[in-house]
């Protein structure tokens, strides 16, 4: 009995409900006509799709600089990345390695001075990440205009140049790792093990820094900067460093993100992209100098899981389209509850 | 000046302790209208909290209260809040100004007491609508700021002002309320300059004149004969002097402040280390500590000795240690081993085999999120590689779980570290065993030379000693020198083999451990043992 107490405590009473709520849909969803299996997919499908800029968080809190509110500028560096191996006319597996290899730079490039930044604010970092991110899209407004594109498939038809809000990725990189040694059940489930394989290379590369001597001082410069300064840490370097890596695992995200969704969204569409991420490491219980790779994979399951969910079976149950509508409210809501949390770690 | 009749004040068997460490005990006084009472002691001796009591302050109810009585006019009275005592005519003025930057001294001095004027508007919804009558608000600033004998800007704003008047105002404040019977001054002269304390202490002398009594502490010994009547010296939470002043010498005060005689130190070893070679010289070190500048210091450490560095809080004595590990911008130059030292870079520091463990526990010391064999092994870690595991020649530092456990356990079980395990959070732990973990990371990284930095505040007397303990053993067994702050001499006189004390920023001198006692008191308050200094004696 203590020991399950002690699971129950060590898990959390907030990821407990939430777990049992999201229990409670799948077990809905067969009596409303909602298909378990499809419903299933679709969740593991987001979770593969969202955990990479999840995980995109887990440097920079564990730096004390905070939640990633800036991810947008990784998401940016992701979307140069991608367009660019378009554009230089890569076709299927080699065009998603090429994004990668192309994101690279531009990911160091704006982490650095991001990091530079956020150096100079210590203490408001959240604040000034969140304009970072919101002012970054806001350029790109322009420059996705006035960038040199060429390629038929990315530019505006009409004038032959300044590039399209939403590009379709099929015949480059779409579903290039869903694809990857997927296990298809019946005719409504697949199971996307390429993607997963590469969430987990990544859980795995995050977990791995933050067991060397580089990741243990970077942990030491969140918990406490005085102790590390006085233990010869270069807190700006960790911190810096820590920003360039929670930047590229975003620009890598939303790679991963676009070959499953299928399109790249570019303008407007990295906006919004921040909140869910910061939301779903709350709800799997970090803190804003606490996150571990654990409460990456529950939060984002949890958050992608409920977000899926709750619009099918709401529809179903109360028989009109009202999908969008409640996706906004239950996502939304979730955001709010999270970030009630974020001051301490959800125990 | 002492005036017949009932005592102002009187205060019977008062005794505190903050969680059965004992901070006062018996302690016994009487003040009149009129008197001035000096109350001199040594940091911790007890000053701050007996006033803390007389003023009803919450921390000390916060703690369990006090026990004892406090008689005023004959009535007893037990203050469960400074407004009581303000109520009754009593005044404090704090080491720290509470005073609004952005008011003039006017405003300040008045606050919340001001003279209104009533209007229609106020006739009708109360005196909350009272408008602030400006001009006899200036005249009451006036009269209070002419009381003290100063010349101040009522209309200045207390921002713009030097230290001094800001003491001033604060002053100013106490006495312009009316009943006011009794001030208590508590180092007002600190920051004063040598005109502006003059102007204080004269100051002082006429409110005596009018019938307030005043309870002055200061570190300033000669300020302190000069203008009271009766002089009380604490020691250890007890007072062990209660004399006239007239007549006192500096050096019989400094004595009775500091306290036991020659030849009480069993832990004084035969070790000259004067024989040994220079292992650190400092030589014109300053140090922009807040609070603890250092202003010029120099200063040999020999090999394998224990120093102790001593002196009265605020006059720079921890900015040594912390200046020369490069935690604060510091000038000057610093030599370990031959090796100049450059300044303003820990890692330079560390480098070169020193450690240092600061006397901020909680703020520089500990990650108190982690657990200990986190905070143990981390600074050995960071800055010799030890405890990793090396993979692809040495691209990959990999986090050695098993040795830092190792050494975890090895340093709880040295030094006797109460914990459940090595996977305890640091925070969890209490002052004294946090004290041990700190000294357990600086042992861990094996220097060759340690600085300790109030290795025993805000710990209890048990682990004291083992903390004490603790250091004296690691100095003999591996030989490595210790540079000691402490601001409890009796402490440094134990396990040190020199003491150095610092005053104003400066060395005023070092002496052998087991010198006379009343010497380190004068060396404190920045006279010279031999008294050829300037200033002279009482």
């Amino acid at each position: 009995m203590i020991r399950v107490r002690q699971l129950i405590k060590s898990f959390g009473w907030p990821r407990i409900i939430i777990a049992l709520f999201l229990l409670s849909l799948f077990i809905i969803a067969p009596m409303v006509g909602v298909k378990v299996s499809s419903s299933l997919s679709d969740t593991i499908a987001r979770f593969g799709m969202n955990g990479i800029m999840v995980l995109a968080m887990v440097p920079m809190v564990h730096s004390g600089c905070g939640l990633n509110f800036g991810l947008p500028l990784g998401i940016i560096a992701g979307l140069l990345g991608g367009t660019l191996s378009i554009q230089f006319g890569f076709l299927g597996g080699s065009s998603f390695i090429m994004a990668v290899l192309l994101t690279t730079p531009f990911a160091v490039l704006f982490g650095f001075g991001y990091g530079k930044l956020l150096n100079k604010v210590k203490g408001g970092e959240m604040m000034i990440a969140t304009y970072v991110g919101f002012s970054s899209v806001a350029f790109m407004c322009m420059m996705w205009l006035l960038l040199p594109y060429t390629s038929p498939t990315m530019v505006w038809g009409y004038t032959g140049s300044g590039l399209r809000t939403t590009i379709s990725t099929e015949g480059f990189y779409l579903h290039v790792l869903n694809d990857f040694l997927k296990v298809q059940i019946g005719e409504n489930f697949s199971f996307p093990t390429g993607m997963m394989l590469f969430f987990a290379l990544m859980a795995f590369i995050v977990w791995a820094f933050l067991h060397t001597k580089t990741g243990t001082a970077m942990t030491a410069v969140g918990s406490n900067p005085v102790f590390a300064r006085a233990s010869g840490i270069n807190i700006d370097r960790t911190r810096t460093l820590s920003v360039i890596m929670s930047t590229w695992l975003g620009a890598i995200g939303i790679l991963v993100y676009q070959q499953s969704f299928g399109f790249i969204q570019l303008y407007m569409g990295p906006f919004y992209m921040a909140l869910p991420a910061v939301s779903a490491i709350l709800i799997g219980g970090a803190s804003v100098n606490k996150a571990t790779i654990t409460n990456v994979v529950v939060g984002t399951f949890l958050f992608q899981g409920i977000l899926t969910m709750t619009p099918s079976v709401m529809n179903s149950l109360i028989h009109t389209d009202m999908s969008e509508v409640i996706r906004i409210v239950v996502s939304n809501g979730m955001i709010l509850y999270a970030l009630t949390r974020k001051s301490e770690a959800t125990r | 000046m002492k005036q017949p009749g009932a005592p102002l004040l009187e205060m019977r068997n008062i005794s505190k302790d903050f969680f059965g460490n004992q901070v006062l005990a018996d302690v016994n006084f009487t003040l009149s209208s009129g008197e001035i009472l000096g109350l001199v002691g040594e940091n911790g001796a007890g000053k701050t909290t007996l006033m803390k009591i007389l003023f009803g302050m919450d921390i000390i109810h916060q703690t369990g209260g006090y026990g004892g009585e406090i008689f005023l006019h004959g009535k007893a009275v037990r203050y469960q809040s400074s407004f009581e005592a303000l109520a009754d005519g009593i005044g404090m003025v704090h080491q720290e100004f509470s005073l609004l930057p952005d008011f003039s001294a006017a405003e300040n001095i008045l606050l919340n007491r001001e003279p209104k004027k009533s209007s229609p508007v106020s006739e009708v919804f109360g005196d909350r609508m009272d408008t602030i009558d400006r001009k006899s608000m200036q005249q009451k600033a006036r009269t209070a700021i002419k009381k003290l004998g100063v010349e101040l800007d009522p209309a200045m704003l207390v921002g713009q002002m030097p230290v001094g008047h800001k003491q001033f105002t604060e002053i100013a404040r106490e006495i312009s309320k009316d009943h006011i019977k009794l001030l208590v001054l508590d180092e007002p002269t600190a920051v004063l300059t040598e005109r502006e304390a003059d102007i204080l202490l004269s100051a002082m002398r006429k409110l005596a004149e009018e019938g307030i009594a005043i309870i002055f502490i200061s570190h300033r010994l000669q300020e302190v004969i000069d203008v009271c009547d009766t002089v009380l010296v604490m020691r250890d939470g007890r007072i062990i002097k209660d004399v006239p002043a007239a007549g006192l010498t500096i050096p019989q005060i400094a004595r009775w402040m500091v306290g036991r005689e020659v030849g009480e130190h069993p832990g004084r070893r035969a070790f000259n280390p004067e024989a040994q070679p220079v292992i650190l010289s400092m030589k014109n070190l300053w140090v922009d500590m807040p609070g603890e500048t250092v202003r010029d210091v120099t200063l040999d450490v020999h090999q394998g000795e224990i120093l102790g560095v001593g002196g009265l809080a605020g006059q720079g004595k921890l900015g040594i240690p912390n200046g020369a590990m490069g935690l604060f911008p510091a000038g000057g130059t610093i030599t370990f081993k031959g090796n100049a030292i450059p300044l303003n870079q820990p890692r330079r520091f560390l480098d070169a085999g020193m450690a240092f463990v600061s006397e901020d526990r909680r703020g520089v010391g500990l990650l108190l999120d982690e657990s200990l064999d986190w905070n143990i092994s981390f600074t050995a870690m960071q800055v010799q590689e030890r405890f990793l595991k090396k993979y692809l020649k040495g691209a990959i530092k990999w986090r050695d779980e098993k040795q830092i456990q190792a050494i975890a356990k090895k340093y709880i079980d040295a030094l006797e570290i109460r914990c459940t395990s090595f996977r305890q959070k640091a925070k969890e732990l209490s002052g004294g065993n946090q004290q041990k973990v700190c000294l357990a990371k600086a042992f861990a990284v094996e220097p060759g030379l340690l600085f300790v930095s109030e290795p025993t505040r805000g710990i209890d007397i048990g682990a004291k000693g083992l903390v004490l303990q603790a250091l004296r053993d690691y100095n003999s067994k591996s030989g490595t020198t210790i540079v000691m702050v402490s601001s409890e001499l009796e402490e440094l006189r134990a396990i040190c083999d020199r003491i150095a004390i610092v005053a104003d920023g400066r060395i005023s001198g070092i002496l052998p451990s087991d010198a006379e006692s009343a010497d380190f008191g004068l060396l404190m308050v920045g006279k010279q043992p031999d008294g050829s200094t300037e200033g002279g004696q009482g």
